[in-house]
């Protein structure tokens, strides 16, 4: 029965490409997932036939079980292809997987013209239906990837953007955090932090979590991670900027900060910095 | 066999590792350091890292056991120059080195040293 299955659909194709094609569109153009302002008409035609004129030699190879084979290999490129431009032009998962589902109805039309027989058309419809859902899917799954991808080089921008080391005066750096603190951040902001050290010959840090919305155990773990590496280097930090909420936080958390210079503002750590940094100058330099 | 040259600067000593660390020459400068301390009555010893680009926590152990035998035979220790990696890798490994001093480069280190035999004398 399988070699039998699927061989009507492949006829189908091959005797009535046109009028097939002409009533896919027709179907695609008057439905209502349609998105005219994201894509022209004369895109989405020519995406059709060069799905059909793709589809044909793939049938032709008679695996309707797997899309594994590589028969269908060329399919697969085109449709994730396909789908990659619709998840940059903004289209739906849905509205993406329709263009492959909406295939169905014209050629379903076609086949129930083809074979009289019940049975027959029964099992031809099934092959179909099961070749198309899984191109369907096919098609989803790689949407879906392309939309991780954008998602996760935004992260990776959002990190960069987040995590500035300016200079304050000759010797005093500022880094102010904004956003939660995570191991990947906390990460990034060290490097970032000991690199500007070793660029400035900065002796004091002030890590300002103002921007910080919340501190737990772990948040704090990784505060004082940051500043053991930098007195490692030879610098001091201060840490600055914690609100009355955070204040009190901390310490039902029991997180110890005692050995850490704490300030309520970055204005009064700065203060601190320039006092320090004025009684560490060699005389002669300043 | 290769062996950490200890330069001697007055009333300090300066340990420039330029190698890669690897455990018997960190038991070996232990070793060596500690008599110089003795035998010129040092008053600071300066470790100087900054060419070390890998630790473990052997070696992290050992630099804070240096700096801390120092300190036991009445000299400053001040481990200076440090990567930013190195640091890193440390605090990962929960080794910060408490009770080391530290400094950005030998200038700096030598600059605090004085400060702080300075600060014992008065």
């Amino acid at each position: 029965m399988p070699s039998a299955a699927g061989q009507t659909v492949r006829n189908v194709l091959v005797k009535y490409e046109k009028e097939v094609l002409a009533e896919w569109m027709r179907l695609q153009l008057a439905a209502t997932t349609l998105r005219a302002d994201l894509m022209k008409e004369n895109e989405l035609r020519e995406q059709s036939r060069d799905l059909l004129s793709l589809l044909r030699p793939a049938l032709e190879s008679g695996r309707f079980d797997t899309l594994e084979s590589p028969d269908w290999n060329q399919v697969k490129e085109f449709l994730a292809r396909i789908s990659r431009s619709r998840a940059q032009q903004g289209f739906a998962p849905s509205e993406t997987a329709i263009f492959v589902l909406s295939l169905k109805q014209p050629i379903f039309d076609r086949l129930r013209n083809e074979i009289t027989e019940t049975q027959a058309l029964a099992d031809e419809l099934w092959v179909t239906t099961v070749v198309l859902d899984r191109l369907a899917l096919f098609t989803t799954e790689s949407f879906l990837r392309t939309r991780e991808a954008v998602i996760q080089s935004q992260q990776r921008e959002l990190l960069e953007l987040s995590t500035p080391v300016v200079e304050l005066w000759e010797n005093i750096l500022a880094l102010p955090l904004i956003g939660t603190l995570d191991s990947e951040r906390t990460q990034v902001v060290m490097e970032s932090l000991l690199q500007k050290i070793v660029e400035t010959g900065a002796t004091i840090a002030i890590i300002d979590i103002t921007g910080v919305p919340t501190v737990d155990t772990l948040v704090a773990q990784h505060l004082l991670k940051t500043v053991a590496a930098a007195r490692l280097m030879g610098a001091d930090c201060i840490i600055s900027g914690i609100r009355p909420q955070i204040a009190q936080t901390i310490v039902h958390l029991g997180v110890n900060l005692s050995e850490v210079t704490t300030k309520a503002t970055l204005a009064a750590a700065f203060v601190v910095a320039m006092r320090r940094v004025q009684a560490k100058l060699p005389t002669g330099v300043a | 066999m290769e062996k950490i040259p200890i330069l001697r600067m007055g009333r300090f000593l300066l340990v420039t590792i330029q190698v890669d660390m690897h455990d018997r020459l960190a038991l070996q400068l232990q070793e060596d350091l500690t008599e110089r301390i003795v035998a010129v009555r040092a008053r600071g010893v300066l470790i100087d890292i900054s060419s070390l680009e890998v630790v473990d926590s052997f070696i992290g152990r050992m630099i804070s056991n240096i700096a801390a035998m120092a300190s036991v035979l009445d000299a400053q220790a001040v481990v200076v120059g440090m990567q930013p990696a190195v640091a890193i890798t440390l605090v990962e490994l929960g080794l910060s080195l408490e009770g080391v001093r530290t400094a950005l480069n030998v200038e700096r280190g030598m600059a605090l040293l004085n400060e702080l035999v300075a600060a014992e004398q008065r």
